[in-house]
């Protein structure tokens, strides 16, 4: 009886120990899992490509993208959005501020604080790759710019009308693979991404990473070579369709997740098989170090946070009071101001010409001057040149 | 009524706090709703920010920001702006069916900067101050560029205080393709101290508000006097949109508007962080008008005494029971309109892709008396006028500008600008002609859809129309926003502003297939003809020996090993 009493306790106390040093194990695991990633904040570049009306899926297919990428956290100044041609306030739209992807008009996904960085004739290719490099005019505001470090996750979607190697940019350019492949090689050796995600929704889209060789890249596409990406259904009231089938499906997938979902690359190949998208969607990860079951979907849709909780006390410093400037103690501005004359006809009547630029003198005053100076010394000659200067 | 209890102590609260820092920014907000004579009603938001502070100072940095939005503070510290007027329109504003609107604007993107005299490159401190505007507004301002600029010589005075007025400091741009959406909105919004939040913004839902026959968002900046002494100057940022609703689009056909019917929201708060914040609506043409209100107040705007009916936000009471405000507007009859006395119309004449006209008409709709105005025309390069050809007739008979200022466009660098004062007589029709040439663009220049044509810039017509109402030129603080917007000096007379409409014009637009197709022609005739000409001269023929048998070859592989010499 004491003996099985002491096994028992024994097995007790060894099952007490266990646990915890297992739940430590557990949590040691969960955080190398939180940790692995190595990208610190998150970036999206989404491009419509496509202009006109008929055009409307592309950008339907973006909004949906860039919905999905707010609502999973990536804040507006961290999304650079470019949308080829306006559909929501097109005189065509019977529902203006409107972008719909779903027929029956159940989901607006241009909703009411869209912010498009780059807009109608400013989305070329030029634009695109300097985005992309940061090779910007210094001028260019930061919305505009594509901030990202080393320590960055950047989503890229592209969509619009595409062919065996070649993107079209608004029916008069083009971009091609190998292009792009160069723009990523640029981005790697600048240090501007941790990793990437390229998503591509165009016919022949697998032609587009094709000729990828840079790291940390994977890229997923709705066609193969050969196929072409079809359209999903049309709105009767609207008249066009109103999503791709491959981007419809993706945003279906992305509905479903979450901040805190675990979902991860794998799920997302799966999305859109033959059966649904009448293409075959590719995907490309051998430029890839993690294994892609282990990344998860909100490592690049979503901005999510990883916080470190500390118990020290930081102590603030105490708000600095501006010193309130009083405008003088010793003058008093007696005289009183006074705002313009918005149509002073006298005034306008007796405008002094405008002060003109100075031109080099004409031949005629220069031939003129020439005479008189020849003249002059014609008649003194030059020795006398020195009692005159 | 819960929920009335819990916001009044929040604006106790606030107003605590205001009391131990003195404020030296207020912030007042106003919308004035005024139905129109077609059926369509007129609401004019207006959002003003005071601040008694000097960007330009050298001394004093300002780095705490209140009610004034940040972004902008730095744009006008960082570039010595003087004034800006920015103006995002989507529409055309019908002059002769709606009257006269409260802040004029032209269809597209329109801005305007008077710098301070301290600058020393002001096309340098213009490129980037239109780069840092596109990137607040999300708007392609960055097309602005010296191919559209223009420095306009007599129009566009500042509207803010100031004695000196050197038109080089005064640059001046329209973007007329410009579109206007809920992406220019959004930041819009956001410069708004309670932004979408609380008190009148909270109406502003993108899907009515472009759902209109107008749509007009601006920002407007000038130092103001900041008391009725004027001493001391004080930034006023104003914030305007100007919405006008369609009888048939929004309402049915039916005139009877409500808040809800227009912006399908109701108020139930003011903003707390407001001062004032009331609604004006226009009772001059007697509607019905629920709830009613006791406070009533005459303004005289725009030459014509109208009477308003006043809803206070600040007060609790306004929101009555429901704790919400609908006001609902009903009106029925045709009464006449008073007639606009401005008005201007613009169009193409002439066919072809070679030669064409400009037509500008304007109106003076006055009875009795003749006054001037101010025609500024900006035209782009290629649109080559001939100057020699500008006539202006009135009444059928040569009437000759007092004033003319043209500057001549040059090639890819600068566009025309043309500016007349001209007399209008009394209850006529005055007509500027001039005729132009299109030009040839090089073929990277044209837009990605070129077939649907290159747009012109409004015209924009200023003058000081007589009033028939004495104006008011006492400026008092609790004047209504909408009436002190532009500053009154003398009480015979208004000041307005008519825009025309834009012009479409089609320039020959050439074949853009046509470099691929010409290389793939001359790499043909090149191989074809030059190719088989240098065969025949350079190709010579060489016997060949025909293959051997296998036999042959072994034995040739053979005798190849063996070092022994080979068949033939």
């Amino acid at each position: 009886m004491d003996y099985y009493n002491l096994m028992r306790i024994f097995a007790f106390i060894h099952l007490l120990v266990s646990i915890p040093h297992g739940y430590s194990n557990y949590v040691e695991t969960k955080a190398g899992q939180f940790f692995s990633s190595g990208h610190t904040n998150n970036w999206a570049v989404l491009v419509c490509t496509s202009r006109f009306w008929f055009n409307y899926r592309h950008v339907a297919n973006t909004l949906s993208v860039y919905r999905s990428v707010k609502r999973l956290g990536i804040p507006d100044s961290h999304i650079v959005l470019m949308l080829a041609d306006d559909m929501a306030c097109n005189y065509r739209n019977p529902k203006p501020a409107t972008v719909f992807s779903h027929k029956n008009m159940e989901l607006n996904v241009y909703g009411d604080d869209v912010e498009v960085d780059y807009r109608g004739y400013e989305v070329t290719v030029e634009n695109f790759l300097r985005v992309l490099t940061g090779r910007l005019p210094p001028s260019t505001p930061r919305s505009k710019r594509l901030l990202s470090d080393d320590r960055s996750n950047i989503l890229i979607y592209l969509t619009g009308h595409g062919g065996n190697g070649f993107l079209k940019f608004q029916d008069s350019e083009e971009i091609s693979n190998m292009e792009l492949a160069d723009a990523f090689e640029q981005m790697w050796q600048k240090r501007r991404y941790n990793e990437l995600l390229f998503i591509i929704d165009t016919c022949q889209g697998a032609s587009m990473y094709e000729r990828f060789y840079s790291p940390n890249l994977m890229a997923l596409a709705s066609s193969q070579v050969g196929e072409d990406s079809l359209s999903h259904q049309p709105d009767l009231a609207i008249g066009v369709h109103l999503m791709d089938k491959y981007t419809f499906y993706l945003l279906e997938f992305l509905e479903e997740v979450h901040p805190a979902s675990q979902a991860n690359m794998n799920d997302l190949f799966k999305v859109c098989p033959q059966s649904q998208c009448v293409s075959t969607p590719g995907h490309r990860t051998d430029l890839f170090q993690r294994d892609p079951g282990s990344v998860l979907i909100t490592d690049f849709f979503g901005s999510v946070r990883k916080v470190e909780i500390t118990k020290d006390t930081i102590n603030l410093t105490s708000p600095v009071e501006p010193p309130i400037q009083r405008s003088g103690s010793g003058d008093i501005q007696i005289e009183s101001l006074t705002y313009v004359d918005q149509l002073p006809v006298a005034e306008i009547i007796h405008q002094k010409p405008k002060q003109k630029d100075w031109h080099p003198p004409d031949g005629f005053i220069l031939g003129l001057w020439t005479l008189i100076l020849l003249v002059f010394f014609q008649t003194y000659g030059i020795k006398h040149l020195k009692h005159i200067f | 009524w819960s929920l009335c209890i819990i916001s009044t102590p929040l604006i106790h609260w606030t107003s605590r706090s205001k009391q131990s820092a003195p404020a030296r920014d207020q912030f007042q907000e106003e919308l004035v709703i005024r139905p129109l004579h077609s059926g369509d009603i007129y609401a004019s938001f207006q959002f003003r920010t005071l601040w008694d502070i000097d960007f330009l100072q050298e001394r004093q940095k300002v780095s705490h920001y209140r009610l004034f939005p940040k972004s902008l503070g730095q744009v006008l510290s960082k570039f010595s702006v003087r004034e800006l007027h920015i103006s995002f329109t989507q529409g055309f504003w019908r002059t002769m069916q709606w009257g006269q609107p409260f802040i004029p604007s032209p269809p597209g993107a329109e801005l305007w900067v008077w710098f301070h005299d301290t600058v020393s490159d002001v096309d340098g401190n213009w490129k980037e101050l239109t780069n840092v505007l596109s990137g607040i507004f999300c708007a392609s301002l960055n097309f602005i560029d010296l191919t559209n600029t223009v420095q306009p010589s007599a129009s566009f005075k500042p509207l803010g205080l100031g004695n000196a007025t050197d038109h080089r400091f005064l640059r001046y741009a329209t973007l007329p393709r410009e579109i206007v959406c809920t992406e220019n909105l959004t930041p819009w919004k956001k410069l708004l101290p309670c932004g979408s939040k609380a008190g009148l913004s909270v109406l502003l839902k993108s899907e009515k508000l472009f759902h209109s026959s107008f749509h007009s968002q601006a920002v407007h900046i000038r130092p103001v006097c900041q008391d009725e002494q004027c001493t001391s100057k004080a930034w006023e940022l104003r914030q305007t949109l100007n919405v006008v609703f369609d009888l048939y689009t929004s309402s049915q056909g039916k005139k009877e508007w409500s808040l809800f019917k227009m912006f399908s929201r109701t108020l139930t708060e003011a903003c707390p962080l407001a001062t004032s914040s009331k609604i004006y609506v226009d009772i001059t043409d007697n509607p019905e008008l629920n709830p009613v209100t006791p406070l009533l107040s005459q303004a005289v705007v725009l030459g014509d005494r109208r009477t308003y009916s006043v809803f206070d936000l600040t007060r609790a009471e306004t929101f009555g029971q429901l704790c919400s405000l609908n006001l609902l507007l009903r009106w029925k009859g045709d009464s006449d309109m008073l007639r606009p006395l401005l008005h201007a119309e613009r169009y193409v004449a002439g066919f072809g892709l070679q030669t064409g006209e400009i037509h500008t008409v304007i109106y003076n709709n006055h009875p009795y008396r003749a006054f001037p105005v101010l025609l500024m025309d900006s035209v782009p390069w290629y649109l080559q006028l001939y100057i020699h050809t500008l006539t202006v007739t009135s009444k059928s008979r040569d009437n000759k500008p007092s004033y003319i200022h043209y500057q001549p466009a040059k090639d890819r660098h600068r566009p025309h600008l043309l500016e007349m004062l001209i007399q209008l007589p009394p209850h006529s029709m005055t007509e500027v002609t001039v005729q132009f040439e299109r030009a040839l663009l090089k073929w990277t220049e044209y837009t990605p859809d070129p077939n649907h044509g290159f747009y012109v810039g409004s015209s924009v017509v200023s003058a000081l129309v007589p009033s028939m109402v004495a104006m008011n030129t006492n400026f008092t603080q609790d004047q209504p926003l909408f009436s002190s917007f532009v500053p009154v000096k003398e009480e015979s007379s208004y000041f307005v502003r008519v825009y025309t409409e834009p012009l479409l014009v089609n320039l020959p637009t050439p074949d853009f297939s046509m470099p691929y197709n010409v290389i793939c022609l001359t790499c043909t005739v090149v191989a074809v003809g030059y190719g088989s000409f240098y065969n025949l001269l350079t190709r010579t023929f060489q016997v060949d020996e025909p293959s051997l048998p296998l036999e042959k070859r072994l034995a040739n592989l053979i005798r190849r090993i063996r070092g022994v010499p080979l068949l033939a």
